[in-house]
């Protein structure tokens, strides 16, 4: 699914575009424990996570994953989104809550990463 | 690596996989070592004082010894169990501290080894072959 339709779907502000227009994922991880995401990484999937801090791009950097989507209305200060410029990580936010955002994610062909 | 200091955890693992980017070792592998090097910082940032890591890449593998001073572990089995933790809130507000850790290192890792002295600290070692048929 290319990650334009995920930011139309989830209704998402885009905090980091980096290659968004480029970009399209077929798995994701959801959790606001990076240990869980880094559990069972998968290459190229979406992170969708509420936990804003600077380890959320890090985690993502480690696991090769190029966009988060930040669930709850919840954004990153403003080093979380430096890093994830420079490393051209996607930022995307949403105000739908986790189980709405895995939700409708599934039901348009995302499916988990495990 | 200091006590404490979650706003640069992770700085460590992204140098060395950006290093081992660089001489063009196998992402699967690199990947592993970024597990595994990122989860035994956020380690010694949640529970040590201070601690070091330690690189050591031969032909045949990566190592990664991580050593801390700290409170050590009582109980390496207990603390080795998926979701054991004794974390706090504030270190799960961070995004760790879910017990998944040092299952998480032991699983990417080709060979690990655990020691801790209660009150002293802990080392751990963890080393990954390069050919991936660990």
């Amino acid at each position: 699914m290319r990650l334009e339709a995920i930011r139309d779907l989830l209704q998402c502000e885009v905090l980091v575009g980096a290659h968004l227009a480029d970009l399209e994922v077929d798995t994701a991880v959801a959790s606001d424990a990076m240990s869980a995401v880094l559990a069972s990484p998968h290459p190229l999937a979406l992170m969708v996570t509420g936990l804003t801090n600077i380890q959320s791009v890090r985690t993502a950097l480690i696991a090769y994953m190029p966009a988060i989507v930040y669930v709850r209305g919840s954004r990153p200060a403003e080093a979380t989104i430096r890093l994830a410029r420079e490393k051209n990580i996607v930022l995307l936010s949403t105000s739908m809550g986790m189980f709405d955002s895995c939700g409708l994610l599934y039901s348009h062909g995302i499916k988990g990463a495990t | 690596m200091r006590g404490r200091d979650f706003e640069n955890a992770g700085e460590t693992s992204a140098e060395v996989t950006a290093i081992l980017k660089d001489l063009e070792i196998d992402p699967d592998i690199i990947l592993r070592v970024g597990v595994v090097t990122f989860e035994a910082e956020m380690n010694v940032v949640m529970y040590a004082d201070k601690g070091t890591v330690t690189f050591i890449l031969t032909d045949d593998e990566i190592a990664v010894e991580v050593a801390d001073e700290g409170p050590g572990i009582p109980d390496i089995d207990l603390a080795m169990q998926p979701g054991y933790s004794t974390a706090s809130d504030e270190m799960r507000e961070m995004g760790f501290g879910y017990g998944l850790g040092l299952p998480n290192i032991k699983k990417n890792s080709d060979a690990f080894v655990l020691a801790s002295e209660v009150g002293k600290g802990t080392k751990l070692h963890s080393s990954i072959r390069l050919d991936g048929n660990g």
